[in-house]
């Protein structure tokens, strides 16, 4: 029987606990695996929970600590979003066409937490190949919100918001390319850092649109997000785009003071279709930062509104290339057939679900002759024009605060037969990725059916310490962490 | 603007999907809202604007040319549907 309540601990919680020798990897990780056994057959947050190579890495962690190693995730169960590879252990992205799959190595991330002693609990569902905002596009399964089990956790990275919301791991990775880690992180009341593009190693993360990609981390509170960003952050010799440009100690110079920085209100955000509990969640959120010390200012983004055409014509496009791979003959699923090209066709009209087939065929046609010029070629112009607005705005503030989302958590079924509807979820969120900058959710309040709100903090390329900065002045400043939902 | 249902299924045989008759029609459907919706993109002008294909500026990246273990052979056919004489094995692609 396990200690109850460890698995509610946070990564510096816990990392205190385990220094001081009160508590045991093994005692911490087996609180998460009851935890999971106890609440994952309401909620489905994961596709795969390894508790044999879990309690043995626990076990491993003990044991270096007992020889005098420290640091902060040692001994410290992380959940790991499916898109990512996990060596021995089977690596779906939430699709069919992946079935089986178990990759021969591990993603540079995951080593890294390996390295540095943390416990991986498990593999946490996705929409299909982390294209969805709902986690409803699983192949497996729909993840539910803990909050509400008939409301989606969202998505692509629900299932890892669902397991951090649940308690049912410590933290949590994901992987965000339009707003997969923030947008779910927002509906399940969790934090969610998306890193600026080049800050992590995609090495070894199943690729969806690889000019947008990039992993990031779910947590339970601001610093934790320090630690494990930390953790994973760094340049990669399997990865051309990881920078090189030296890793800040982010935990170490996290401080709340926003004595005089200066933050920006993004004005394009307070639009038609924005739930007004949001909205005013937004302003108090806002207001507590002012007298905190904060100055406030107005930016503008004129082009904001572009990002949903122009992110959803070259995430496609990109993705189109990047998923040409699955044919059937390396790994996963086939169909037989007797020509080549008809096992092509067969495995992969079989194997991929609507939402990737859809995808695949909007990134055929804009990158067909005809209109290429038209649809992409436009949409990458448009693209410079999103990113020099964040350019222009980060001359005049330090960070800029929005909504992370239009909404709450919507329902299980409500969006999923009008895809135009469900991209719209994404509406915040898309254009940070295309910007390349960093942004992250905190929870800001709860709607009136008690379902969680989030503030997306956004700060330039390599601007975390600031984004995070803010953040945890805001969380301090609050108790909506203090909150649980009722499992 | 409506898609042609000639034009759905040439992007099917471009990108090597086999499609029922009813997604052939749903994606025509739901292809041509997307795209009418996109269409607000033509008003930007966006004349003398280069495009940007990465937010980061193009580097070339070197290592010493060292040699270093792979994967070992085993390892990643483990993962194959078919294989044969440590390859991979698919069917016949010439007549």
């Amino acid at each position: 029987m396990s200690t109850p309540g460890l698995n509610r601990l946070t990564i510096h919680e816990a990392g205190r606990r385990l220094a001081a020798g009160d508590v045991t990897s093994v005692e911490l990780t087996e609180a998460v695996l009851d935890r999971i056994a106890t609440t994952d057959s309401a909620v489905r947050a994961y596709l795969t929970v390894t508790p044999e190579q879990a309690v043995a890495q626990a076990r491993a962690a003990d044991e270096r600590r007992a020889s005098g190693e420290g640091g902060p995730l040692l001994g410290v169960p992380i959940a790991v979003k499916d898109v990512l590879c996990t060596e021995g252990i089977p690596t779906t992205a939430g699709s069919r066409i992946l079935e089986g799959f178990v990759p021969p190595y591990d993603a540079t991330v995951v080593r890294r937490l390996k390295e540095d002693g943390a416990v991986i609990i498990g593999k946490t569902n996705t929409d299909e190949f982390a294209m969805g905002s709902s986690t409803e596009n699983s192949a497996y399964f729909a993840t539910r919100n803990p909050w509400d089990l008939g409301r989606v956790p969202g998505g692509s990275s629900g299932g890892s918001a669902a397991a951090v919301a649940a308690d049912a791991c410590v933290a949590a990775l994901g992987s965000d390319t339009g707003g997969s880690v923030r947008q779910p992180a927002a509906l399940c009341g969790v934090v969610g850092l998306k890193p600026t593009y080049g800050r992590v190693s995609r090495y070894g993360l199943i690729a969806f649109a690889s000019s947008l990609d990039q992993v990031g981390v779910l947590t339970k509170d601001v610093a934790d997000a320090a630690i494990l960003l930390g953790g994973i952050a760094g340049s990669d010799p399997c990865d051309g785009t990881a920078t090189d440009l030296p890793v800040p100690d982010y935990a170490a110079l996290l401080t709340a003071d926003v004595e005089g920085v200066r933050i920006g209100v993004m004005q394009e955000a307070f639009v038609k279709g924005l739930q007004p509990e949001v909205e005013a969640a937004v302003w108090t959120a806002v207001d507590r930062l002012v007298e905190l010390g904060a100055e406030l200012h107005e930016v503008s983004l004129p082009h904001a509104d572009y990002a949903l055409p122009v992110f959803y014509l070259i995430a496609p496009a990109e993705a189109s290339a990047n998923l040409a791979r699955y044919d059937g003959v390396r790994y996963g699923h086939r169909e037989e057939a007797e020509s080549l090209d008809s096992m092509y066709k067969r495995t992969r009209g079989r194997g991929f679900g609507p939402e990737v087939k859809r995808r695949i065929m909007l990134g055929t046609y804009v990158l067909s002759a005809g209109y290429y010029d038209a649809y992409y070629l436009k949409a990458q112009k448009a693209r410079t024009l999103i990113k020099a607005d964040f350019d222009a705005a980060f001359e005049e503030v330090d960070v800029i605060l929005g909504p992370t989302t239009p909404t709450t958590a919507f329902g299980i079924g409500e969006k999923i037969d009008d895809p135009l509807q469900m991209y719209l979820s994404d509406v915040f969120t898309l254009s940070m990725n295309l910007a390349g900058i960093c942004g992250l959710s905190v929870p800001c309040g709860f709607d009136e059916q008690g379902l969680p709100i989030g503030l997306q903090v956004t700060g330039p390329a390599f601007g975390e310490e600031r984004v995070l900065r803010v953040a945890l002045a805001y969380e301090q400043a609050c108790d909506w962490r203090l909150r649980r939902p009722d499992l | 603007m409506k898609l042609d249902r000639e034009e759905v299924g040439h992007m099917a045989d471009l990108a090597r999907l086999a499609l029922s008759g009813r997604e052939l029609s749903l994606y025509r459907e739901q292809l041509s809202a997307i795209l009418e919706h996109f269409q607000r993109l033509q008003e930007l002008d966006t004349e003398d604007i280069p495009p940007t294909a990465s937010v980061l500026p193009l580097r070339s990246v070197t290592r010493d040319d060292e040699t270093r273990p792979p994967l070992r052979r085993e390892r990643v056919l483990e993962n194959a549907p078919d294989t044969e004489g440590g390859c991979f094995r698919v069917p016949a692609a010439l007549e």
